[in-house]
């Protein structure tokens, strides 16, 4: 059964996706020149789909978000490839409509709810200020929306916190005020860039429950940013690992955790401390995702991360290429790839203390 | 002999208003709360955001005026002392913070930073300072060529490891160590993690590890205790806590940890809406009709929860 699903999934990928980014290349201007934070990225979100965007700070997986949403500014940036977002090019409109589209066919929830709030604003008035721009509601059905908004991200006593400031709310709830405003006029697609990041486990569960029974009753696409592999593992039906600012390795969740494959999705995995097996050391990925600048644009961008690995087995032009149904993996380095015995990370720690 | 104990540890915060802002309320961060903690091992303190663990940390070392109870340092109630004597034993206590871009002083260079307790404490000429800055880098797996150096230029994991190496300056006994992962990358949190537990092992150090990740705490530490507005819920071995809660507060906390393999999602949600239905209908069993928490009753050797 599952094998048909994911052939149905194919099929829908390459029809009618509901937002195909196609070679997407996004480049910062450091002094004279640009360098590409994220670097021709191919990805499609369909309908009733959650994919998750994977990898460490700096790996470009929000200058992706951002960069579908039109966010960075025009003048530093330099934004090739296309965004189809139901057959319309967010590459090429203008900002006026760019702004028709942010927050009525794409919502946006981002990482930290007290930044992303106004403080000087009610709860309520910024609810309604997405309704203003886009709908042509009353004032009255204006506010019964908004009410009826606070009470769908699970907030009681709606009336009362509409009128309250965002100071005066605990930090899940401002979050789901955030989503509030993300939903309010049922976008198609919703970005969530590190939604649960700054909050506590349970209500990070009840915020990933809310946004699980959007997808489902919404029918929207959500593209969750994350570096959370638990919460990838919940949530997620399709992942795409993001290292410097390409993607590594791309496939359905279960095939994902079941066998992956590419060295860093494989050394992130082993990297988290789980609550299950006991081990005792965990896994350090050496060194740190390079600068924009320093960034290698040539050969396989993990290999300095991966010394003990020999030249010859990466390939001098990786790229991502199709395993098994729907398993996408740049490199060939992934076949041959094996973790070291010890750790030489603190190999050298004195120990006559 | 246990390294530290607490005793009934209270920390109430007035909250002032009306006129001649009169105390008119407390809040209870802290309220009744005992440990005691073996050389050695790693005590983590587990809770949502709001519960108190961050305070019982810093009233460890003396941040915070203790409103009532006992800290107990090695024989020795540090409540009582007055502050110039209760310097002594602070020595032996440090602290990791969370936040390791905000905790160093940007315009400090490294030699500064860790230099700074050393100077507090010891009387050392320059090079033994300098020397002693040196080991201490070494221990932490930095260079010694970064001694002059300033806190932007490192990585966050590496500052995090600065962070450690000025708290390890003056040879101490016990470190509190406040979500000192939680700013940080996975890569870089293994990195920390790892590198935590090898220190201790070499220095035979006591840890408090306050966290709300649970993954992390189970990997770390060696007895946990869950906070719950400002009481413990329940305390035991990591086994004990996560194999078995018995608190309702404990078992919702166990479920809601992401189940990091896909193919369990269905049976981990409904194991969580059950959990959750059973918090619903059990709750009041658990806390007084003022929504406190119980004393804690042991259930097995390690093991205590908190019963009515």
């Amino acid at each position: 059964m599952k094998y048909q699903l994911e052939s149905k999934e194919v099929m829908s990928m390459t029809e009618n996706a509901l937002l195909s980014a196609t070679n997407v290349k996004t480049s910062f201007r450091i002094g004279d020149d640009y360098y590409a934070a994220v670097d021709g990225v191919t990805l499609t979100v369909n309908n009733n789909e959650v994919v998750a965007i994977v990898g460490e700070s700096g790996s470009g997986k929000s200058a992706l978000a951002f960069s579908i949403l039109g966010l960075h500014d025009r003048f530093k940036t330099n934004l090739e490839g296309e965004i189809y977002l139901n057959g319309t090019d967010l590459t090429s409109v203008s900002t006026g409509k760019l702004n028709q589209i942010r927050g009525k066919d794409i919502g946006m929830i981002f990482q930290d709810p007290l930044t992303a709030l106004n403080p000087l604003k009610t709860i309520g008035d910024q609810i309604v200020e997405t309704l203003n721009l886009h709908t042509k509601l009353t004032a009255k059905e204006k506010y019964e929306r908004s009410i009826h908004l606070l009470k769908e991200v699970g907030i009681p006593r709606a009336e009362n916190v509409h009128q309250q400031f965002p100071h005066e709310l605990s930090g899940g709830m401002r979050q789901r005020v955030v989503i509030a405003i993300a939903i309010a006029c049922d976008p198609a697609l919703l970005i969530a860039d590190e939604p649960t990041t700054a909050l506590d486990a349970t209500i990070q569960s009840q915020i990933l429950d809310l946004l699980n029974e959007l997808k489902e009753e919404k029918d929207a696409g959500i593209i969750l940013i994350t570096h959370d592999l638990g919460v990838v593992a919940e949530m997620a039906d399709r992942v795409a690992v993001m290292y410097a600012g390409q993607i590594v390795e791309l496939a359905d969740v279960f095939s994902l955790f079941r066998n992956p494959l590419h060295p860093y999705t494989r050394s992130l995995l082993s990297s988290v401390p789980s609550v299950k097996d006991e081990k005792e050391m965990l896994h350090v990925i050496e060194g740190v995702v390079p600068s924009l600048p320093k960034m290698p644009r040539q050969g396989c961008r993990f290999k300095d991360r991966i010394p003990w690995m020999e030249d010859n087995v990466h390939e001098e032009h990786p790229e991502l290429r199709e395993v098994e149904n729907g398993h996408y993996v740049r490199c060939t380095c992934y076949k041959h790839f094996y973790f070291p015995e010890e750790e030489e990370e603190l190999a050298h720690v004195d120990t006559n203390y | 002999m246990s390294i530290l104990t607490i005793n009934n540890l209270k920390v109430h915060y007035p909250i002032r208003g009306g006129l001649f802002r009169r105390k008119i309320d407390v809040v209870r961060a802290v309220d009744g709360l005992s440990l005691e903690l073996q050389r050695g091992e790693t005590y983590g303190l587990v809770g949502e955001s709001g519960s108190g663990k961050s305070t019982t940390g810093r009233s460890i070392i003396g941040l915070e005026e203790i409103t009532e109870g006992e800290i107990t340092f090695e024989g020795q109630n540090l409540s009582e002392l007055r502050y110039r004597d209760r310097k002594e034993y602070y020595k032996d206590i440090q602290m990791v913070f969370q936040d390791p871009y905000s905790s160093l002083n940007p315009k400090k260079r490294v030699k500064d930073l860790i230099a700074e307790p050393i100077r507090n404490f010891e009387n050392r000429s320059k090079e033994e300072e300098l020397k002693r800055v040196q080991e201490l880098l070494e221990i932490v797996g930095l260079s010694p060529e970064v001694t002059y150096k300033y806190p932007h230029e490192f990585s966050g994991g590496q500052k995090q490891r600065l962070g450690v190496a000025r708290a390890l300056a003056l040879n101490p006994k016990l470190i509190i160590a406040d979500e000192p992962v939680s700013a940080l990358d996975v890569s870089v949190q293994a990195q920390v993690l790892n590198f935590m537990k090898k220190i201790q092992k070499d220095l035979n150090l006591t840890f408090i590890f306050i966290s709300h990740d649970l993954g992390v705490v189970r990997h770390m530490c060696d007895r946990i205790g869950i906070m719950y507005n400002g009481r413990f819920v329940e305390e035991g071995t990591a086994e004990d806590v996560y194999e078995n809660p018995q608190h309702i507060y404990t078992k919702r906390l166990v479920a809601a940890i992401p189940d990091i393999d896909p193919e369990n999602r269905k049976e981990q949600a409904a194991f969580r809406r059950q959990v959750k239905e059973e918090y619903k209908e059990t709750e009041h069993n658990y806390f007084d009709e003022n929504g406190s928490v119980f004393d804690l009753k042991p259930v097995t050797d390690t093991h205590y929860v908190a019963l009515p």
